[in-house]
């Protein structure tokens, strides 16, 4: 339609017909101009390109020893279904697998891209000019914080292919469409993951006036959740369900049920659990407390896609939830400062 | 010419419509403007006919009892004023004075606690959107993505206006060329120096062919050589374009310089406006200054000042002693034509004369002077 309307102004305009109003409409989706901007900006700047290469050295590495691990246990492995998904999960003597690595290290790329994202605009003065373009202001912050997610999915899947181009090429394994789908939903996952510290970084850099110190806490705050959360955890758990010496049954499910529910508010904790589910199909619970009655009769076999997704669903509908309130609570922050400040 | 009071877009005024005709119409050649007196205050003249015909579409900025508190300080304070297409007006103010705030309101960035404005017809609170693709803005400070080149940076600029493809690179180019900076369009902006930054956003305002043009500060900490370039570039929109411009600034000769008239604005309040002869004549003393300059020897000083005492209107009359043959005056305004001729008849040769009107200055300089007295006794 819109291009109709342009078609008949230029033929207008070839004529020798003014239109009515030279200025026209504004552009009905201002957020997609500063998505487009700030995309471009994110992939040719210097902090992409160092993350990219240092996750993408802790990706070669990590998946040069898994597979060399895989290698020396294929005799064992051969009836192991997903051999191809060991490639991401298995640690070696050497490293840590790819997914704890690379997992412990990816909130990086969401604080990196989102630290400065609107004090770095008031520092550089450019602020007032955009907000005085014929844009809503909540544009500015959407766009950006689309753009910041855009970025992420590129260096994640970046990462997959990485990984599963050294597995091909060293092991000769294909992935069936099983693991292609779990690999899938683990990106989605990753990108709603590392979009909760984009969205939590972009909250810091509209509260700090400072980039450095939006940084800073941005920073703190990811060491604190993922090198602290176990301990806070158990801590706070012991204080609310205490285990005396010699507890009883009662006390130890109390004190496990605190632990499990406390460590489910954890981003951390939560992308964690979700990643065990969707890339090992033979993780059947994520609850650490089972019972021996229950795992009595167990006969150890492997989830399928559909049953992997659903054991994983509360912990993917809880991320995304935090996803949404970080992002959430820095928009209506960044909507009620005032322009000038 | 507004969309919600009725009428067409089709009214907008013509984009390179003479300037001057605006500037003639008080003087009464348009029908609705005869019931008002010759001599009214812009604000009734306008008001008068807006009741039967709609608003004056030359008014591209008109505001009414525009108010601005925070908490308890009152940032602006009822002001009313006009500005119309062909035009700059300086709004002239001590840092503080509300003039940044002013700026906001007029750009719906910033909402009015009570009173209105209407800017190229359009309540900015109400349609932000339209009033921001019609007005350009300069802000105080302005900058720009560094690691951008300057025709980048005004391309984003193009493109958050709705413009874009070989349209915007033409519209880039032709505002390029205007500011002068066509040569260095495609180095990064980090390397320009400050005062190409100041040209750069005139032509970040100018990308989206504005109506009407704001300038926060527009010549603050620039070198002299800048600021003139920068005042001539403004002094050119305007007799070119009809654009119409509000400048705002805290440096009275170059408000006194450029602008058409002037508003005087302290404390959020504006004290005085009009043409820079009006504010001088009404406002300021009735003596003005002058320094004249004789061939000294064979007496020349003392002969020229015995011949100035006696006209009636001298008030006072000193040798200025480093220079020899300068002396100071101080005589009333309607003596001044006489002084000339006076010296000549003394048979004196007049070899300089400079005349200094105190009273815009003097004016401005109490009123920033009782802004701080103000400030101090409300911090007390």
């Amino acid at each position: 339609m819109s291009s109709i309307v342009t078609a008949v102004d230029r033929i207008a305009a070839r004529f020798g017909f003014v239109p009515k109003d030279r200025y026209g409409e504004p552009p009905a989706r201002g957020w997609l101009v500063v998505a487009g901007k700030e995309f471009a900006d994110h992939l040719t700047s210097a902090r992409f390109v160092v993350l990219l290469i240092i996750l993408g050295l802790a990706a070669t590495a990590t998946t040069y020893f898994s597979s060399g691990v895989i290698r020396t246990a294929a005799s064992a492995a051969s009836g192991t279904p997903s051999i191809f998904l060991r490639l991401f999960t298995i640690a070696s003597d050497q490293m840590p697998g790819f997914v704890a690595l690379v997992g412990f290290l990816l909130p990086l790329i969401g604080i990196a891209f989102g630290f400065d994202a609107i004090n770095g605009e008031r520092a550089a003065g450019t602020l007032p000019r955009l907000l005085a373009q014929p844009i809503h202001r909540d544009d500015v912050i959407n766009g950006k914080f689309v753009a910041g997610l855009a970025t992420i999915a590129t260096i994640v899947f970046a990462l997959m292919l990485i990984v599963a181009g050294i597995g091909l090429v060293r092991l000769g394994i294909v992935p069936t469409a099983a693991d292609v789908i779990r690999l899938l939903a683990w990106f989605l996952v990753a990108v709603v993951y590392v979009g909760f510290w984009l969205g939590f970084s972009m909250l810091c850099s509209v509260a700090l006036r400072r980039a450095a110190s939006s940084a800073l806490v941005a920073i703190g705050t990811w060491l604190a959740f993922t090198l602290f959360a176990v301990l806070l955890v158990s801590l706070i758990a012991g204080v609310i369900a205490p285990l005396p010496p010699n507890p009883t049954n009662e006390e130890i499910l109390a004190n496990a049920r605190w632990s499990d529910l406390l460590a489910r508010l954890s981003p951390p904790t939560l992308f964690a659990d979700a990643t065990a589910v969707l890339l090992d199909p033979s993780t059947r619970t994520l609850s650490t407390l089972v019972l021996a009655s229950q795992v009595d009769r167990a006969i150890p076999s492997t989830l399928s896609v559909t049953q992997s997704l659903l054991l994983a669903w509360p912990q993917v509908v809880a991320l995304v939830a935090l996803t949404v309130l970080s992002f959430a609570v820095a928009y209506v922050v960044f909507m009620r400062q005032e322009v000038r400040a | 010419m507004t969309v919600d009071e009725g009428g067409g877009p089709e009214r907008r005024p013509e984009r390179l419509r003479p300037p001057r005709i605006f500037r003639s119409r008080p003087k009464g050649d348009r029908p609705g403007a005869t019931g008002a007196p010759p001599e009214a205050p812009p604000g009734a003249a306008a008001s008068e006919p807006s009741s039967r015909r709609g608003p004056d579409p030359s008014l591209l900025i008109r505001t009414r009892n525009l108010t601005k508190h925070y908490g308890d300080l009152v940032a602006v304070d009822r002001l009313t004023f006009e500005v119309r297409a062909g035009e700059i007006y300086g709004l002239l103010g001590p840092n503080g004075a509300g003039k940044t705030t002013t700026i906001l309101m007029l750009l719906g960035l910033s909402e009015p606690t009570a009173g209105e404005a209407r800017v190229v017809g359009l309540d900015p609170t109400r349609h932000p959107l339209e009033v921001k693709r019609r007005v350009g803005y300069l802000p105080d400070n302005a900058g720009f993505y560094g690691a951008l080149s300057g025709r980048a940076n005004l391309r984003y600029t193009a493109h958050l206006n709705g413009l874009s493809g070989p349209a915007a690179e033409r519209r880039i180019d032709e505002v390029l060329e205007q500011v002068g900076l066509a040569a260095d369009a495609d180095r990064r902006v980090e390397t320009y120096s400050r005062g190409m930054r100041q040209r750069l956003g005139i032509a970040d305002a100018l990308v989206k062919d504005p109506q009407v043009l704001i300038l926060d500060e527009p010549t603050i900490a620039i070198d002299p050589q800048g600021v003139a370039e920068i005042l001539a570039l403004v002094r050119r929109l305007v007799d070119e374009r009809g654009l119409a411009i509000l400048l705002s600034s805290h440096l009275l000769e170059q408000v006194q310089s450029i602008c058409d008239r002037v508003g005087i604005f302290v404390r959020g309040r504006l004290v005085a406006q009009g043409t820079v002869e009006e504010l001088a004549r009404t406002l300021g003393s009735p003596e003005v200054e002058l320094e004249v300059g004789v061939v000294d020897g064979a007496d020349g000083i003392e002969r020229a000042i015995a011949a100035l005492r006696s006209l009636p209107g001298v008030r006072s009359v000193l040798p200025d002693p480093p220079i020899p043959g300068r002396l100071r005056a101080t005589v009333t305004r309607e003596i001044v034509p006489r002084v000339v001729p006076t010296l000549v008849e003394a048979g004196l040769s007049v070899v300089h004369l400079q005349r200094r009107d105190q009273g815009l200055a003097e004016i401005y300089r109490r009123a920033v002077a009782a802004q701080a007295d103000a400030t101090v006794g409300g911090a007390a």
